[in-house]
């Protein structure tokens, strides 16, 4: 028998990036509101303090900030006919655990889509016509605009904090900045971080071919700032420890940096660690949902607890299984296309070229999580889909992000992995290569999507969500692409031998190399409740008073990284509950 | 010979009846400096906002306590004092009080029964308070603090400070003329700066830190006419430092970041620590706009050599091109050999290795973020237990309404030993044009010994 808790006004499920958000515009206007967070509460000193933080061990390999598998994880299979099997040992993507969610171990790779990214099927409808669309790729609109999010892109980028160089100020296009870009309303609230030497040779490369290189947006500081909610970020250092760990430098924009004490400070706002939402309740008529149902660690029981407005804002992948456990939305069939929840999970096509220079040294452990020059030529506004024969961009980047002697000791191809040759290379190499990589986008497919597993169950008794993904020919096409691009610069920067690493024809999905934490799908957007689960809003089109954040929303992978994109969403949402649905609840479409 | 005894005699007699007075006799209670009206009423909200500026919470609200359910404890130098319950609690606390026992108690430093409080209790300051601050204070503890039930243990100390009775000789040294009148006429003709006045002298009592100790231990001066108020103090074994002198915070600060220093806790070159971490979290950060301007405007005024120039010396660090480049283009023999990194000494090894990171080469950090390190009065201040206490256990910004984090530097105390400490705290007072002396291993051994509450 669950315990029942007083009602709150608000409950938030997971706070990380997104929970941080929505408690802290609802808490501001005044609603009692209460977030449940399923793993441990964790603040910039202790959790990420000089040292200990700095343990590459611990943090990069043995994944301290991360879900443990034991306590959650997934099956992942292929195909229709494959059996799923659970992924036991991370490796490919890293869900994040915690308190400050993934914001907290992220690089800061910070990026707005592209305009066309909005409205992907009527883009390519109308400028290549219906029939490049492949056979089987279910690519949908977002069913919100680019313009319309744009007042909230930069309202994300005043609160994390972004360092970058503006391209396109209000359709003019300003010089060292991304000229493809869409447009902005305002400068980066920071000026760009300097670049490290491989960058330099990069965009040196670049512009000689007549590309546009620059700044990569960055949620890592280069000045001391106070953002909207008078949190702040100190200059980041670029001691190369970003991605896997907290920043010991309040530099890495994170809810912990950029939302949390400010939020902590409102009497009407609380939260509890070590609490997962096993449920969300559905009222009898299915109109709404009534509250959750988590799990209290400290008190071993579970707990009921009422609220009148429920915001689901964990990690993509939980978003899509506490929907399909909780029977809220029609599962995806891929039978019959039919359903929605589920439907288009998408993933990140990323591939990369390295560099070796006998005669250069990079000193690669100066380096930061989004450091580096980027070109925007190959992305999605820049390629003619009908020529090329794909559908997809990417962006393509240099610039290190660390040299950590575990995970960053590339050496040449033909190295053995250990012994005396291997020392020998580390000795010669370590240091003297540099890698450009692209980071592309992954479409939607028939086939690639997210129902509950037949036979495995979590601690809680749950059936555990089953992924089934592949890559597919069109991604493949596109990546190659980038690989002929990205070896064209490179050769042209005369290095001693040059590496590459994508996917390739044939390239099965492997969950043991990390590739990307970039899940998104599953819980999508969009102008039709019958193929989508939320409105533009992100609200559930069937439950009105249940919104859903995340990259979860996403109708299919965009080129950039999610983040800057689902932070742009929380606050076009929130907008929405704050200005229209709190005072008439409803269904806003 | 028998004249002089008997001279001797009644001297005797006349000194001990003038003893048995001194403790028998109770004292005379100050009477009201302003007659207000019988059903004079407080304005809304000001005693809550009197409590505050007075900063009473600091000293009678235990670390994670019921507010002023008091038994904190104050370290003197005669001993521990424990902080009485001032709650309307009518067993433990001052629910039974009058409004006169209330008054005396701010004004003379007496309780209900007549017993002196010992001059912790700031009440050389208090005692200066307007009538309606008294009323309005006396009205907010009696209706609006909520009674909590909390017997306080009863303060020991040793022969002859428990003597209660040599407090009433202490006082007729040390009080002045109870209300308040600003004493000079540049201040008393400016509005704002009698207000300023009465904030720093009276219900801030700033002076019970940061003015030095007489011969007595009284405060060394209560205005700015005296030479010694507000010229620097020191509390456990940390300074408090100078507000007065030509190198001091509001001689070289801007009148917006002394603003900042005081409401928020931080500005553009410091950031608050031990007590005045207190005194901003419980009291300054609730400063009105109005009460901040004219604080900072009296503070600036009252400088020893004159007021503080308009332009500020110390300026606002702004980095069109981000911080790094200001690093590349400082060019003091400190930063450019901790740059250079060459045959450095092991202080400026210690400093690279666990303090570059934020506080960077140039030593000057982050505005608001990381505070700066030359001149800054924690590092180069007579007394090292600050600098040496923030080394080893940290110290955290207090989350204030215009800056909510609890910005924290991590404590060393784990990492470095006392030879480490002090090599590294020396080097901190000679950098960047610092001209402060050594630190000794022996200092830093008994810091480490008293991690206080502000670690935590």
């Amino acid at each position: 028998m669950a315990r029942q808790d007083p009602k709150k006004d608000v409950v938030v499920i997971g706070l990380g990036w997104t929970g941080s958000i929505m408690s802290m515009e609802l808490a501001q206007e005044g609603l009692e509101v209460l977030a449940l967070e399923r793993g441990d509460d964790r603040n910039t000193v202790p959790d990420f303090q000089y040292p200990n933080i700095i343990d590459e061990l611990k943090y990069g390999i043995r994944y301290e900030l991360m879900q443990k598998p034991r306590k959650s994880t997934l099956t992942i299979r292929h195909g229709l006919d494959d059996t799923a099997l659970p992924y036991r040992h991370l490796g490919s993507f890293l869900p994040g655990d915690g308190v400050g969610g993934a914001g907290a171990h992220w690089n800061g790779q910070n990026w707005r889509p592209q305009e066309p990214e909005y409205r992907l099927r009527s883009y390519v409808e109308e400028t290549f016509g219906a029939d490049i669309i492949p056979e089987g790729m279910t690519i949908q609109d977002w069913g919100v605009t680019y313009e319309e999010l744009e007042p909230y892109f930069d309202q994300f980028e005043k609160v994390a904090g972004i360092s970058g160089k503006a391209g396109n100020l209000n359709g003019e296009i300003i010089e060292g900045g991304n000229p493809f870009e869409a447009p902005r309303s305002s400068e980066y609230p920071m000026p760009p971080l300097p670049h490290t030497y491989d960058a330099d040779l990069f965009s040196k490369a670049a512009k000689a071919k007549g590309l546009h290189p620059f700044p990569r947006p960055s949620a890592n500081a280069s000045e001391a700032y106070t953002n909207p909610y008078g949190m702040q970020l100190g200059p980041c250092n670029f001691c190369g420890f970003c991605e896997r760990f907290g920043c010991l430098n309040y530099s890495k924009s994170s809810p912990q940096v950029c939302i949390l004490d400010a939020l902590k400070r409102k009497p009407n706002f609380s939260y509890k660690t070590n609490s997962e939402v096993l449920k969300i309740e559905k009222a009898d008529d299915g109109k709404t949902v009534t509250g959750v149902t988590y799990f209290d660690e400290k008190a071993n029981e579970e707990v009921f607890q009422p609220a009148d407005l429920v915001l689901l804002c964990a990690y993509s992948l939980h978003n899509v299984h506490l929907l399909l456990l909780s029977g809220i939305g029609q599962p995806y069939d891929p039978a019959t296309g039919e359903g929605v929840v589920g439907k288009n999970y998408a993933y990140q096509m990323t591939g990369g070229t390295r560099l070796y220079f006998k005669d250069k040294q990079f000193n690669p452990f100066i380096g930061t999580g989004s450091n580096g020059i980027s070109i925007d030529d190959y992305s999605i506004s820049q390629i003619d889909f009908a020529k090329e024969g794909f559908i997809g961009g990417s962006y393509i980047t240099a610039g290190q992000t660390n040299g950590r002697p575990i995970q960053s000791m590339p050496l040449p191809p033909g190295t053995p992995k250990w012994g005396k040759a291997w020392k020998e290379a580390a000795g010669e190499w370590y240091g003297r290569s540099m890698a450009i990589g692209s980071h592309g986008s992954n479409m939607s497919y028939r086939d690639c999507y997210l129902d509950l597993d037949p036979t495995y169950t979590d601690r809680h008794g749950r059936p555990l969500m089953r992924m089934t993904f592949n890559w597919k020919q069109n991604d493949i096409r596109m990546t190659q692409f980038m690989k002929a691009r990205i070896e064209e610069i490179a050769q042209s920067m005369n290095p001693d031998m040059i590496a590459s690493g994508y996917k390739k024809e044939g390239s099965q999905y492997d969950v043991r190399p990390y590739q990307s934490t970039h899940n998104v799908g599953g819980a999508i957007m969009g102008a039709e409740r019958k193929t989508s689960v939320l409105n533009k809003y992100l609200q559930h089109w069937d439950c009105h008073n249940l919104f859903v954040m995340g990259a979860s929303a996403y109708p299919q992978n965009i080129q950039y990284n999610p983040t800057g994109a689902l932070g742009g969403l929380a606050y076009w949402s929130a907008a929405a509950i704050r200005k229209d649905y709190l005072a008439n609840p409803r269904p806003l479409v | 010979m028998k004249t002089l005894f008997r001279i001797v005699a009644v001297l005797v007699v006349i000194g001990l009846a003038a003893l048995a007075a001194i403790i028998f006799v109770p004292v005379q209670r100050t009477e009201p400096t302003e007659k207000l009206a019988a059903d004079w009423k407080a304005p809304e909200g000001l005693g809550k906002y009197d409590a505050r500026m007075a900063d009473c919470a600091a000293c009678h609200t235990e670390p994670g306590g019921k507010p002023f359910a008091g038994g904190r404890t104050i370290e003197s130098p005669m001993g521990d004092i424990y902080t009485p319950n001032i709650t309307p609690d009518k067993e433990t606390g001052i629910g039974t009080w009058s409004l006169a026992d209330f008054r005396a108690a701010l004004v003379d430093g007496v309780d209900d029964e007549g017993h002196h409080l010992y001059p912790a209790m700031p009440y050389e300051n208090y005692r200066h308070m307007s009538e309606t601050d008294i009323r309005a204070m006396y009205d907010y503890f009696m209706h609006d603090v909520e009674p909590v039930k909390n017997e306080v243990a009863q303060t020991k100390l040793p022969f002859p400070f428990n003597q209660r009775w040599g407090i009433r000789l202490w006082n007729w040294v040390t009080l002045g003329k109870p209300g308040f009148k600003p004493a000079s006429e540049k201040i008393a003709g400016d509005e704002q700066l009698s207000r300023g006045a009465y904030l720093v002298q009276v219900l801030g009592h700033c002076g019970s830190c940061h003015s030095p100790r007489n011969a007595v231990m009284a405060q060394d001066g209560s205005n700015e006419t005296d030479a010694k108020f507000l010229t620097g103090g020191a509390i456990g074994g940390w300074s408090a430092p100078d507000l007065r002198g030509p190198k001091s915070a509001p001689q070289q600060w801007s009148a917006d970041e002394l603003k900042m220093y005081l409401t928020a806790g931080r500005n553009a070159h410091s950031a608050v620590a031990g007590e005045m971490k207190l005194a901003v979290e419980e009291s300054l950060q609730y400063m009105s706009e109005k009460d901040a301007d004219a604080m900072v405007a009296y503070l600036r005024a009252i400088g020893t050599d004159g007021p503080a120039p308009a332009e500020a010396p110390a300026k606002r660090d702004q980095n069109p091109a981000g911080t790094v480049a200001r690093i590349d283009a400082a060019d003091d023999a400190t930063t450019v050999k901790l740059k250079k990194a060459v045959d450095l000494t092991e202080g400026e090894r210690l400093y690279i290795d666990n303090c570059g990171a934020c506080h960077f080469a140039d030593g000057r950090g982050a505005p608001e973020v990381f505070p700066s390190l030359p001149g800054n009065a924690a590092v180069v201040a007579k007394e090292t237990g600050g600098l040496i206490h923030t080394i080893l256990y940290g110290a955290e910004m207090p989350s204030t309404s215009k800056r909510p984090m609890k910005l924290r530097m991590p404590g060393f105390a784990p990492r470095l030993s006392d030879d480490d400490v002090a090599k590294l705290a020396t080097f901190l007072r000679g950098a960047w044009g610092n001209e402060a002396g050594p630190v000794t291993a022996a200092e830093v051994a008994k810091e480490r010994k008293t991690p206080t509450e502000a670690s935590h």
